[in-house]
C-alpha cells in the first residue's frame, strides 16, 4: 500500500474517531439526562420573550464589564426571586443585556427586570420572624413589637457589625462585651413614644423614631411573610421618605425600617477581604470595607452616632443597626459598634470569602450609576415558533435537495462525494450544536437555521473548488492520481485563504454586533471550521481512493473526472501506457489534433497554419 | 447542458475561447463606476425604506385566526393609539401582521390584550414585539462598526497573503461595490431594510470576498513566474486566470444561490414576512451581485492597479517589444488577438508522439 492511499485511510479513521467521540460524549450527557440529543432551540422558535436592555451610566462615565456582570447579576436574582425558571441572561458587546424568559412573562416581572439598581440605607427599627404575623395579632400600637425576642435575630454570631476600618481608639466599641450597660434594660423604652404622634415629619423626626411606624406600616410589616420567595426579588423600594417593611435577602428575617438616609450615590466603593483584629493578626473571616464618597461621609457619621447611642444602651438593640437594601431586599443590617467619622466602614460578621465578595460586590452594584434602558421585548408565541422553524427546515431541504440535483448533474459520480462530504458536515455540525447547547448554553435561533442554510452552499463551494483544479490538472495532462495530488496541493491553499476570510467575517460579527446576528455568526463560523476540516478528513482522502478505482481511475463516462470530456483523448496510464480514446478526438484544440501524427505531419501543420496567418 | 459547460470549460481553460475582460477594463469600469453613482444617488435621493425595528414600534402577530379581518386589528389600533397608522397584513392563509409606530408600554399591551380579544385567540397564539426607537440606530452602529473592523482586519489578511497590497485594495472596493450596489437596489425596490436584512448586507462581505480571493488566487498562480517568461504580459495572464475560474464562479454562484433561493421562496410566500425572508433577501441579491463584481470588477480593478508596479510595467514593455519583433512564439488568431493559453510543460502528447517501435503500427 503506498504511503499516499495510508495516509488517505488514516485521515478517514481520524474522521471516524472524531465523529464517535462527539456522539459518545453526547451520547454520556444524554444517558446522565444532562442535555438531549435535539440541541436547545432559542426563544423564536421555541417561544417566549426576548428583552434587549440597554445599560447606560448616568453621569456619562463609562461602564465595564464587571458593572455590567453585577447588572446581569442583580437582574438573575429579580428573575429567580419572580419565579420564572429557566432565563438566560447574557451580556453582548460593553453595554447590552439580553435576557430570554420562556413562556410569557407577566408585565410585572417585565417591569421589575427593566429597574435599574437602587441602593438605600435606613435605620433598622424593628426585626422580626419572618413569617407573616396572623392578622388577629395584629396590634396598631407598636408597643408588641420592640419586644421582639432577642433570639429571633439572627445568631450574634453571624450577625454582622460595623466598626470603622482604621480604628485604634475604639477598642471597646467592637468589643461587643464591653457595651452590655445596665440601661439595657430599658428595653420598653418604645412604648414611651406610642401613638400619639403618628404622622412623623421627614427632616424633622429623628429617623430612628418609632413614630416612623405608622399604622400602614406596621400593618405591612405584619402581612410580609419572607418565607415567600417572591418577596425576595425586590421591585417595592418604599417612600425614601417614610418608613418601609421588607425582607433580609435570604428570608431569614423581615425589618422594618425608618427613612432613607444614604443611597447608591454617597458610596464610593466598596472592597471585600480578610478581617484583621486590632493586634492586626487574621482573623480567618472576611469582611466588606465601605467607602463613602465625602457628602455621604458627613451623613453616615451623623448616622452612626445616633445609632451608637443605641447601641452603647444595649448591644442587642435593633436600633443600633441600620439596614442596606438594595432594589428593595435588605442586603445585610449590621450593628453599629462605633461612631464612625472617617468615611470608611467595615462590615464584618461570620463572612467566609465568597460573601464576603457577593456583598461587597452588591454595593459596588448599587453604587454604579447605571440607568436600564428597555430597547426591544419580543414575544414569540409557541406556535409562530414551531411554524417557523418547520418552514426553516422545509426550507433547507429544498435548498440542500437542489445543490444535490445540481451537483449530481455537474459533476455526476463525483457529485457522490459532494453529497457525501455534505453529509459529513451535516453530521458533524448537528453534534457540535448539541455539545455547545449543553456545555455553553448555546441556544439555536431563526438566524442560526438561516446561517446554516447559507453554509450548504459555501460548505459546497470548497469542494466546487477542489474539483475544478483537479479538473485543471486532468486537461493540462496529469493522470488522475498525479491530478488529484496537484490539484489538491493548489486547491488546499484557495480553500484555506477563503475560509479564514469568511470565518473571519463571522468573528467579528460574533465579536461585535447584537441580537439575532450573533446567531447568524456563529452558526456560520462554525460551518466554516467544520468545511475545512471535511474537505482534509474526507473529501481529500476519498478521492484519493476513488482515483485508485477502476471506475474513476479510467475516467468512466460517468464518473464526472472522464479526460475525454476534459479535451483529451489520450491518457497516459503510467508504465508507458496510453490508453486512447475510443470516441474521435475533438477537433480544434492543439494537443488533439497534435495526437496521432507523426512528428512531420504536425511540422507540416504547424507550417500550414502559419501561413495562414 | 452539463457536457456543453464542460466543453466551453475546457476551451477557457485552454485558452482557446477567451472573454476579453481584462482587456476592456476600462468599459467595465465605467459600468460599474455609472451603475454606483446611480446607486448612491438613489440612496441620497430616496432613502431606505427602514422597517419598525430601526424606526421603533410595535409588531404584532396573532396566528391562526379563524376570521383574518384587517378591519378588527385597524379599530383596535385606533382606539387605543389614534394618531398611530395601522399596517395591517395577512400573512399566509390566517395569520395577521400588524405594525405600529412606537407608543408607551402600557398603551401596547392594552393594545395586545384587546388584539387577542377582537380575533378570539389564546396567548399561545399571540406574538409581539416592541421595539424602542434607539435599538435600530444600534443594530445600525454595530453593523458599521463590524464593517470597518472587518475591512482592516481583511485588508491586513490579504496583503500578508497575496503579497500585494494592491490586490486587497482591488477586492476591498470590489466588496463595497456590493455593498453599496445591494444596498442601492433596496433603495431603488423599496424593500424594507430590518436586523436581518443587515445580516444579510454583512454576510455579502464575506461571501464577496470569498469569491474573489479564489479568482485573485489563480491570478497570482498564473502571474507566479511571470518576469521569467516573456510570452505573455501580466494583463494577459491576468484575464486567463479569469476566463479559467469562470466556471467555476459559475457554478458556486448557481450552489450557493440554490438554498438561498429556497429560503427566499419559503420565507417570502409561505412565511410573509420575517427574518428568513429579510436574510434570504439580502442574500440573494448580494450573491448575484458578488458573482458579477468578482468577474467584472475586481479583476479588471487589480490588473489596473498592479499594471503601475514598476516591475510589471517593464516586464509589459518588454513582452509588447520582443512580440512587435516577432522573436516570441506566441499564436496569434485571425483578428490579431494573442491566444493566451496556458504552457504545458510536459503535457504529454500521447503515443503519437512517442518514437515508433519495430513491428508496431
Amino acid at each position: 500500500m503506498s504511503t499516499v492511499v495510508k495516509g488517505a485511510k488514516r485521515a478517514l479513521i481520524w474522521l471516524g474517531v472524531i465523529i464517535v467521540l462527539l456522539y459518545s460524549i453526547l451520547t454520556i450527557g444524554v444517558v446522565n439526562d444532562k442535555t438531549t440529543f435535539t440541541p436547545g432551540l432559542a426563544l423564536d422558535l421555541a417561544g417566549g420573550t426576548t428583552l434587549i436592555l440597554k445599560a447606560e451610566p448616568t453621569d456619562g462615565t463609562t461602564i465595564d464589564e464587571s458593572d455590567l456582570e453585577q447588572a446581569v447579576e442583580v437582574i438573575r436574582r429579580r428573575i429567580d426571586a419572580s419565579g420564572v425558571s429557566e432565563a438566560e441572561i447574557t451580556t453582548q458587546g460593553s453595554d447590552t443585556i439580553v435576557i430570554a424568559l420562556p413562556g410569557t412573562p407577566s408585565d410585572r416581572t417585565i417591569d421589575l427586570i427593566r429597574q435599574s439598581a437602587q441602593l438605600q440605607f435606613r435605620p433598622v427599627l424593628l426585626v422580626g420572624d419572618p413569617g407573616a404575623t396572623p392578622e388577629t395579632s395584629a396590634t396598631p400600637s407598636p408597643s408588641p413589637s420592640p419586644s421582639v425576642d432577642p433570639s429571633a435575630t439572627p445568631d450574634p454570631s453571624a450577625s454582622p457589625s460595623v466598626s470603622p476600618t482604621t480604628s485604634a481608639e475604639d477598642d471597646a466599641v467592637t468589643d461587643p462585651s464591653a457595651s452590655p450597660s445596665p440601661e439595657a434594660t430599658t428595653s420598653p423604652e418604645p412604648s414611651v413614644s406610642p401613638s400619639p404622634n403618628p404622622t412623623p415629619v421627614p427632616g424633622e423626626t429623628d429617623p430612628s423614631s418609632f413614630d416612623w411606624l405608622t399604622d400602614e406600616l406596621l400593618e405591612e410589616y405584619q402581612a410580609l411573610d419572607c418565607t415567600n420567595p417572591e418577596n425576595l426579588g425586590g421591585a417595592d423600594l418604599g417612600d425614601s421618605d417614610a418608613g418601609h417593611a421588607a425582607c433580609s435577602n435570604d428570608g431569614s428575617a423581615k425589618i422594618a425600617m425608618g427613612p432613607v438616609e444614604l443611597d447608591g450615590s454617597d458610596v464610593k466603593t466598596a472592597t471585600s477581604g480578610p478581617g484583621y483584629s486590632q493586634a492586626g493578626t487574621l482573623t480567618g473571616e472576611y469582611e466588606v470595607r465601605l467607602e463613602f464618597n465625602s457628602e455621604g461621609a458627613q451623613k453616615f457619621a451623623d448616622v452612626t452616632e445616633r445609632l451608637y447611642d443605641f447601641y452603647k444602651i444595649d448591644s442587642t438593640d435593633d436600633r443600633a443597626r441600620f439596614a442596606i437594601l438594595l432594589d428593595g431586599v435588605v442586603i445585610s443590617y449590621p450593628f453599629v459598634q462605633a461612631h464612625i467619622t472617617g468615611g470608611t466602614a467595615t462590615i464584618s460578621g461570620g463572612f467566609n470569602q465568597q460573601q464576603a465578595e457577593e456583598l461587597a460586590n452588591q454595593l459596588k452594584f448599587g453604587a454604579i450609576p447605571l440607568d436600564l434602558t428597555l430597547q426591544t421585548k419580543s414575544t414569540v408565541s409557541a406556535t409562530l415558533g414551531e411554524d417557523q422553524l418547520e418552514k426553516g427546515l422545509i426550507a433547507g431541504a429544498i435548498g440542500l435537495m437542489l445543490v444535490v440535483i445540481y451537483s449530481l448533474l455537474q459533476y455526476r459520480a463525483l457529485g457522490l462525494v459532494t453529497i457525501g462530504s455534505l453529509a459529513i458536515a451535516g453530521i458533524i455540525v448537528y453534534a457540535l450544536i448539541a455539545l455547545l447547547s449543553w456545555g455553553m448554553g448555546y441556544r439555536l435561533s431563526l438566524a442560526g437555521v438561516a446561517g446554516l442554510i447559507i453554509a450548504i452552499g459555501i460548505t459546497a463551494d470548497s469542494f466546487i473548488v477542489y474539483f475544478e483544479r483537479v479538473k485543471d490538472e486532468l486537461r493540462e495532462g496529469r493522470s488522475l492520481q498525479a491530478a488529484i495530488d496537484h490539484g489538491w496541493s493548489r486547491a488546499k491553499r484557495t480553500i484555506l485563504a477563503s475560509d479564514a476570510v469568511s470565518f473571519l467575517a463571522a468573528v467579528v460579527l460574533y465579536v461585535l454586533a447584537i441580537g439575532s446576528v450573533r446567531g447568524f455568526a456563529f452558526t456560520l463560523g462554525l460551518t466554516t471550521l467544520v468545511d475545512v476540516l471535511v474537505v482534509i478528513l474526507f473529501t481529500h482522502p476519498v478521492l484519493i481512493l476513488l482515483g485508485r478505482t477502476k471506475f474513476f481511475g479510467q475516467g468512466h463516462r460517468l464518473s464526472g473526472l472522464d479526460p475525454r470530456q476534459l479535451g483529451k483523448t489520450a491518457i497516459y496510464q503510467g508504465r508507458g501506457r496510453v490508453a486512447v480514446s475510443t470516441t474521435a478526438a475533438t477537433p480544434g484544440t492543439e494537443g488533439d489534433e497534435a495526437s496521432g501524427l507523426t512528428l512531420a505531419e504536425r511540422k507540416a501543420a504547424a507550417a500550414k497554419k502559419g501561413e495562414q496567418k | 447542458m452539463k457536457l456543453n459547460l464542460a466543453e466551453w470549460g475546457n476551451q477557457l481553460h485552454s485558452g482557446e475561447r477567451t472573454y476579453n475582460i481584462v482587456g476592456k477594463r476600462r468599459m467595465w469600469l465605467s459600468i460599474s463606476a455609472a451603475a454606483l453613482l446611480v446607486c448612491i444617488l438613489i440612496l441620497v435621493v430616496k432613502g431606505l425604506n427602514f422597517g419598525v425595528d430601526f424606526t421603533g414600534g410595535n409588531v404584532y402577530q396573532i396566528s391562526d385566526v379563524e376570521d383574518p379581518d384587517p378591519a378588527i386589528a385597524e379599530e383596535v389600533v385606533a382606539e387605543h393609539a389614534p394618531d398611530q397608522e395601522a399596517r395591517v397584513s395577512i400573512l399566509g392563509e390566517n395569520d395577521v401582521h400588524v405594525k405600529i409606530g412606537v407608543v408607551d408600554l402600557e398603551v401596547s399591551r392594552a393594545i395586545e390584550a384587546d388584539l387577542q380579544e377582537a380575533y378570539g385567540v389564546t396567548d399561545e397564539q399571540i406574538s409581539s414585539e416592541q421595539i424602542g426607537p434607539t435599538f435600530g440606530a444600534e443594530v445600525g452602529k454595530k453593523a458599521i462598526q463590524s464593517l470597518i473592523v472587518f475591512l482592516i482586519l481583511v485588508a491586513l489578511v490579504m496583503t500578508v497573503y497575496f503579497r500585494a497590497w494592491r490586490m486587497a485594495l482591488a477586492g476591498i472596493i470590489a466588496l463595497v461595490h456590493d455593498l453599496i450596489f445591494t444596498v442601492g437596489i433596496y433603495a431603488l425596490l423599496g424593500f424594507e431594510v430590518t436586523p436581518a436584512s443587515v445580516i444579510g448586507f454583512l454576510t455579502i462581505l464575506g461571501y464577496s470576498l470569498y469569491d474573489t480571493v479564489v479568482v485573485f488566487d489563480k491570478v497570482r498562480e498564473n502571474t507566479e513566474n511571470l518576469t521569467a517568461q516573456h510570452r505573455y504580459t501580466y494583463d494577459e495572464l491576468a484575464n486567463l486566470a479569469l476566463n479559467q475560474t469562470l466556471v467555476r464562479s459559475i457554478n458556486t454562484t448557481i450552489v450557493a444561490l440554490l438554498p438561498v433561493g429556497a429560503i427566499l421562496f419559503i420565507g417570502a410566500f409561505v412565511l410573509g414576512a420575517g427574518t428568513l425572508k429579510d436574510i434570504s433577501l439580502a442574500l440573494f441579491v448580494g450573491m448575484a451581485v458578488g458573482a458579477y463584481s468578482s468577474i467584472f470588477v475586481a479583476t479588471p480593478l487589480e490588473v489596473t492597479l498592479r499594471d503601475r508596479e514598476a516591475r510589471i510595467t517593464k516586464h509589459t514593455k518588454e513582452v509588447l517589444e520582443l512580440r512587435a519583433s516577432g522573436k516570441t512564439d506566441v499564436v496569434v488568431d485571425a483578428e490579431g488577438h494573442v491566444r493566451v493559453g496556458a504552457l504545458q510543460p510536459g503535457g504529454h502528447k500521447g503515443q503519437g508522439a512517442q518514437p515508433k517501435r519495430k513491428g508496431r503500427k
